[in-house]
């Protein structure tokens, strides 16, 4: 039971309160970057899952398995970083054999999630929080999930400001940096949630 | 000390290694077997994805006529000499559908007709539309909100914010009809090229009632009809039709029209010949 809900509080936090994109502010290149139609957007973000899920597994492995036992944590970043490119490759063949239009929809954010420090930053948090391999696995399904939930929120949101009046200097990249802020700013209503 | 180092080397070194062999035998899994055919006819259509095809985009068009369900003819875009190419990839006789060209039938630029509303909503005509019908009083014109201009993937269509009215480029417009699909209004219709004369106005009131909407718009007076030497021209329901079998392309009706609301092009520029 204990187990079940520490779960429970760490899909709730990683989804709400602490959501990587609106209150941590990581991954933000693809939030802005793939944001203009909805279904990209839904893409991209079950593009993210599948690799933040794999990533925290994986890289915990990696942690406990390589780097503890050889007294090596501070190759952490370094072998990260190298899981996560080895994973969004294969992502990427999985992709284009499974599905090429989303392929040529994710374009160039598809090989940037390698870069996307949401990724990497769920798996240094699942380190220094120390959690066990169950609760990693959580927390970066967790992650994932508030990332597309905050992507495709923002994805809508877009599609329904490109129809509207707005002044000319505010138009496309402005309009977006203002409406992610205000997106933050009511996101930091789950606060004390948990 | 040293040995730190080499042991990072290693440790690295080896999980590089594990992950490499792990994503050689994924690419060799997962290869996507590129088609040859289907590269070669993708680089020949246009890639404009402009969907007149009736299928999503030119890839799927391209898939499409290289399993041999569809005929080239149906790409509104390629102009003969690329589509003569895209045939001969495919081995099949390249055959030609006639084209067609978008024409807006309103003639009611902002200054000549008279709005229900100050609209002040999205700046769309599909949203505009929603809100009693639109803020013309005029049932059928040009909205002038840019619908058309937004989905044209050519360029084709310009809608001048001072006119407020949609004006097609017929040396650009490729007769694709998306524009034609997207006006909420129908106000777009898809014409022969050839038939060079056509009323602009689809008003079925007469006279009076028209006047009190649009300046512009076909009153139905009938005078086209009546000058025409041809009897290339018949009123139906307040509109002037035209008989294209008849019509020798004189431009009378155009010159004596009192709305001037006849279209008529002076020469066939539209036909596309290589």
């Amino acid at each position: 039971m204990n187990g079940f809900v520490s779960i429970l509080l760490i899909l709730v936090s990683s989804i709400l309160v602490n959501n990587y994109v609106l209150s941590r502010f990581l991954g933000i290149c693809p939030f802005l970057g793939v944001s203009k139609r909805v279904e990209t957007a839904v893409g991209m973000g079950m593009a993210v899952t599948f690799v933040m899920a794999l990533a925290s597994v994986i890289t915990y492995l990696v942690h406990y398995l390589v780097l503890v036992p050889l007294k090596l944590e501070f190759l952490q970043t370094i072998a990260f970083i190298l899981v996560i490119a080895a994973l969004v490759q294969l992502v990427e063949m999985v992709i284009q054999k499974t599905s090429p239009t989303l392929y040529e929809a994710l374009g160039v954010y598809l090989p940037l999630i390698t870069t996307n420090c949401a990724v990497l930053g769920v798996a240094i948090i699942n380190i220094t929080e120390g959690y066990n391999l169950l609760e990693t696995l959580f927390s970066g399904i967790g992650a994932a999930l508030g990332f597309t939930i905050a992507i495709v929120l923002f994805a809508g949101i877009r599609e329904r400001i490109e129809l509207s009046d707005i002044p000319d200097s505010f138009k496309d990249f402005p309009i977006a940096l203002i409406t992610a802020s205000l997106m933050a700013v009511a996101f930091l209503g789950f606060s004390g949630l948990v | 000390m040293l040995s730190i180092v080499l042991i990072s080397v290693a440790v690295i070194g080896g999980l590089g290694l594990v992950f490499g062999i792990g994503l050689g035998i994924a690419s060799k899994k997962l290869a996507v077997v590129p088609d040859e055919m289907l590269g070669e006819v993708i680089e020949l259509l246009p890639g404009v994805n402009c969907g007149g095809c009736g299928y999503p985009g030119c890839n799927a068009f391209a898939k499409a006529l290289c399993q041999g369900n569809t005929s080239i003819a149906e790409c509104a875009v390629c102009v003969s000499d690329n589509a003569n190419k895209i045939a001969k990839v495919l081995g099949v006789e390249a055959t030609e559908k006639k084209r067609l060209v978008a024409r807006v039938m309103c003639v009611g630029v902002k200054e000549k007709i008279v709005d229900k509303f100050d609209y002040y909503g999205m700046q769309d005509c599909r949203a505009a539309v929603s809100l009693s019908g639109g803020a013309k009083a005029c049932p059928v014109g040009c909205l002038g909100l840019g619908t058309c201009q937004k989905v044209c993937p050519f360029d084709a269509i310009t809608v001048d914010e001072k006119e407020g009215l949609a004006r097609v480029n017929p040396d650009k417009c490729t007769g694709c009809s998306k524009c034609a699909i997207e006006c909420p209004r129908d106000t777009i219709t898809m014409m022969d090229p050839e038939n060079r004369v056509y009323n602009a106005c689809r008003l079925q009131q007469k006279g009076k009632s028209v006047k009190e909407i649009c300046k512009a718009g076909c009153i139905g007076c009938g005078i086209c009809a009546k000058v025409c030497k041809f009897d290339a021209i018949t009123m139906v329901d307040n509109l002037p039709v035209f008989d294209y079998d008849k019509c020798v392309y004189c431009g009378l009706c155009a010159k004596k029209c009192p709305q001037q609301c006849i279209a008529f092009y002076k020469k066939p520029k539209l036909i596309k010949e290589d």
